[in-house]
């Protein structure tokens, strides 16, 4: 039978032409402004009624997650129907329907690992932005060396009982549902953690927000006491949780990187070109008059150039069959710093217009710049530090032994 | 753009890395050291025509089809894995690029097939102080009867001890630093008035002071248009810059591949060095750098078979962070190998040796940082 896949994706996006022509709600066609980002879940308020609007099309057509199989909400489309919609996305400056930890990284490591019903149970609410989840991941006493984690999770026979403290753990406080991982077994390491799924409303679990040096409060102290957990909520094997946990880390590892943390640009805040320009000044040529400064601006586009690049090059290369393992780590690591630096070059170009923290006097952008710097210190920790992540480039991809 | 090689592109690196490993290895630039050769290898020099890696960007007809600068890449990379002096970037990418940009029909159907056979070798003739300065030019060209008298000194050129052919830059209008009043010229290295001062280079691919005086060049030796060669140059110079980039990826991933074997074997405190966080964290930045360059060389060579606007920018981008790269894992290689890399014996010396001059053609990474900004508006 011919099959033209040409004629297909002509004709697949003549309609999505016309349906994002007829559902896109005007103010979701402007750039996104930081205050209207929608998170989903019950805590979401929604402050452009448009943006409701938009999720509750994007979910019921499953195009929030296109490649997501229909039978758990999602589109069901192909890499190329993908890349297709997300073309005519951009092509009308569409705003991201949701933005979603469940979308990002538990959604595409349950689809692996997750049994049927769970799938079912879980995967279409996500979709459709109706649960919010979190992360239950780092503990204090489990940062970089994340398997070391003691939160308890005791068989009670008909229920889990979980007992212990994560931290970092992002928007706790917002979230409806955690996925968390817990210790099964306290004889082992590795093998004696398992990956389980609760209500944040259940009794015995309290979010405490943390106060950032940026004056923001993204994460949360997340304490369990006595939580019972219903049994069909563990997912994969009891023991099992490692496996399911390293390869969320890479979805993890991979949605930042994929943003780059922002790193090549912000709401309302100009390059440091741009500010270097105002604030130092600029010679006969136009050129920055600060040649030292001058040159490390440039040296920083040309990373975030090269960065991007990459991210293209493994995207393409990735489409074309071709293997490109534990790029993750590499991405993570460059993003971070990719990022660091920016902002330490808005914050110098900046100079005292960098220096406000809140009221008059300052420059709006100048000051969420100030803000920006301070919260892009913990790039470079948050999601594997970059020397947990450079261990990890240095063993699985070059192949360098551990110390015997 | 695209950074997914074709079939044939495809082949066409199996063939150069198979014969950049089996036919040039780094005992054969050894051996030509040794002897005394300074870059001169005729018998290499028939066996890449024969191979047809000459004429990769030629097409047999005028609009026919070829490799591309992302085939005549793969080939630069793979020679530049084995420090392969050869003749391909001055005349298989400078030469050809400057005869297809600037060349008159005339010009282009004597020299296009030559330079696809391996019959003629050019050098491009541009420095004339210690630095990379393409518009810094003296070089006389005075209008004569019949053509133009030349007179002038290129410093470093590279290729320039081995080539049959200059293409020189002059100077037809105006003073050293103006863009305008910039003319190419096609000299033949036997041309009365020419003299080729052989230079002995600290990574033995060897290069030439060449000196002009009185040289009569007719009409017909003029390449591009009079005064606004600089239209054909900085075009010319953007592929060389990426060429010279892919180069030097190549000897950046060998010389890398070389040390990590070296952190794999070596032990000390009864441990293999390559457990050691300290140089496991090194190697680690050094592959991010590797692959981001990659990255920025793979999308340069495309962005010039595409004949897109960026190719400036893209190439100085590939030229600076191929140049920051082979000069860490340059330096890298000598250190990690410890006593061992500071022998004239072991290998790492060679790479460095070799980065240095790679750094320096058709600009270093400042010059490239700053042109960068410049097109940036900064």
């Amino acid at each position: 039978m011919a099959y033209d896949v040409t004629e297909d994706l002509d004709a697949f996006r003549a309609e999505t032409r016309d349906w994002l022509e007829a559902n896109c709600p005007p103010s979701m066609r402007t750039p996104m402004k930081d205050s209207e980002v929608v998170w989903g879940g019950k805590s979401e308020k929604f402050p452009n009624p448009e943006s409701k609007i938009w999720l509750e099309r994007m979910g019921e057509k499953g195009w929030t997650a296109p490649e997501w199989p229909a039978a758990y909400g999602g589109g069901g489309l192909t890499k190329e129907q993908n890349r297709v919609l997300q073309e005519e996305l951009r092509r009308i400056k569409a705003r991201p329907a949701l933005f979603s930890f469940g979308l990002w990284m538990f959604g595409p490591a349950l689809l692996e690992f997750g049994n049927e019903e769970q799938k079912k149970r879980f995967l279409p609410d996500i979709v459709k932005g109706k649960t919010r989840w979190c992360q239950g991941y780092s503990e204090p006493g489990a940062g970089s060396d994340l398997a070391g984690l003691q939160t308890r999770c005791e068989d009670k026979g008909d229920h889990y009982l979980i007992n212990g403290q994560k931290v970092w753990t992002s928007y706790a406080d917002k979230a409806d549902w955690i996925f968390c991982l817990v210790r099964t077994d306290t004889s082992t390491k590795h093998e004696g953690i398992s990956f389980i799924l609760f209500d944040m409303k259940s009794p015995g679990v309290e979010a405490r927000p943390i106060l950032l040096i940026s004056g923001e409060s993204p994460f949360c102290e997340t304490f369990f006491t006595d939580v019972k957990v219903p049994k069909d909520q563990l997912v994969g094997r009891v023991n099992g949780g490692w496996e399911i946990a390293k390869r969320l880390l890479q979805f993890e590892r991979s949605s930042i990187s994929a943003g780059g943390f922002g790193g090549t640009g912000g709401s309302g805040i100009l390059g440091p070109e741009e500010y270097a320009k105002i604030h130092v000044g600029t010679d006969s040529e136009g050129r920055i008059a600060d040649g030292d400064l001058r040159g490390r601006i440039a040296d920083h586009k040309m990373y975030a150039k090269a960065f991007n690049l990459t991210v293209q090059r493994q995207t393409e290369q990735a489409k074309a069959g071709q293997q490109v393992g534990h790029t993750a780590s590499i991405l993570k690591y460059g993003a971070a710093k990719m990022n660091q630096d920016r902002h330490e070059l808005l914050i110098e170009a900046l100079g005292s217009e960098a220096l406000g923290w809140e009221g008059e006097g300052f420059d709006k952008g100048a000051m969420r710049a100030t803000r920006g710097w301070l919260r892009s210190k913990g790039n470079s920790i948050e999601g594997g530090t970059s020397e947990i992540n450079l261990n990890v480039i240095a063993k699985r991809v070059l192949g360098l032994k551990d110390h015997q | 753009m695209s950074f997914v090689l074709t079939e044939d592109q495809e082949m066409l690196r199996d063939t150069a890395m198979a014969f950049a490993r089996d036919e040039l290895p780094l005992t054969h630039l050894r051996a030509l050291r040794d002897k005394g050769a300074n870059g001169h290898d005729p018998e290499t020099r028939k066996k890449l025509a024969e191979l047809g890696f000459f004429g990769v960007i030629i097409s047999d007809e005028p609009g026919g089809e070829h490799f591309g600068l992302v085939g005549l890449g793969q080939i630069l990379e793979a020679q530049g894995r084995t420090l392969a002096a050869t003749p391909l970037l001055q005349t298989a990418l400078i030469a050809a690029s400057a005869i297809q940009l600037g060349g008159s029909k005339a010009q282009q159907a004597e020299w296009l097939p030559k330079i696809a056979m391996g019959e003629a070798t050019f050098a491009l003739a541009l420095d004339e102080s210690a630095h990379f300065a393409p518009l810094n030019v003296a070089t006389e060209a005075e209008r004569n009867g019949q053509g133009y008298t030349l007179n002038g000194m290129k410093r470093f050129v590279p290729g320039g001890h081995d080539a049959d052919m200059f293409i020189v830059v002059a100077r037809t209008f105006g003073e050293a630093g103006d863009r305008h009043g910039i003319t190419l010229f096609l000299v033949p290295r036997d041309a009365k008035g020419v003299t080729v001062q052989e230079l002995k280079t600290v990574d033995s691919h060897g290069a030439a002071h060449v000196t002009f005086e009185d040289v009569i060049v007719g009409e017909g030796g003029v390449l591009g248009p009079v005064d606004e060669g600089a239209d054909v140059l900085e075009p010319v110079l953007d592929r060389a810059a990426i060429g010279q980039a892919a180069e030097m990826l190549g000897s950046s991933a060998a010389a890398f591949e070389m040390t990590l074997e070296y952190l794999q074997s070596r032990k000390q405190f009864g441990q293999l060095i390559g457990s050691f966080q300290s140089l496991q964290h090194r190697a680690a930045k050094m592959f991010t750098e590797m692959e981001m360059t990659r990255s920025c060389v793979a999308a340069a060579l495309a962005a010039v078979d595409a004949g897109s606007g960026d190719v400036a920018e893209l190439a100085s981008l590939a030229k600076a962070k191929a140049s920051e790269l082979v000069h860490l894992v340059s330096n890298e290689c000598v250190q990690m190998h410890g006593g061992i890399g500071m022998t004239d014996v072991a290998d790492p010396g060679l790479y460095m040796k070799r980065a240095r001059v790679q750094e320096a053609m058709y600009g270093g990474a400042s010059w490239h940082r700053d042109r960068y900004a410049r097109l940036n508006g900064f």
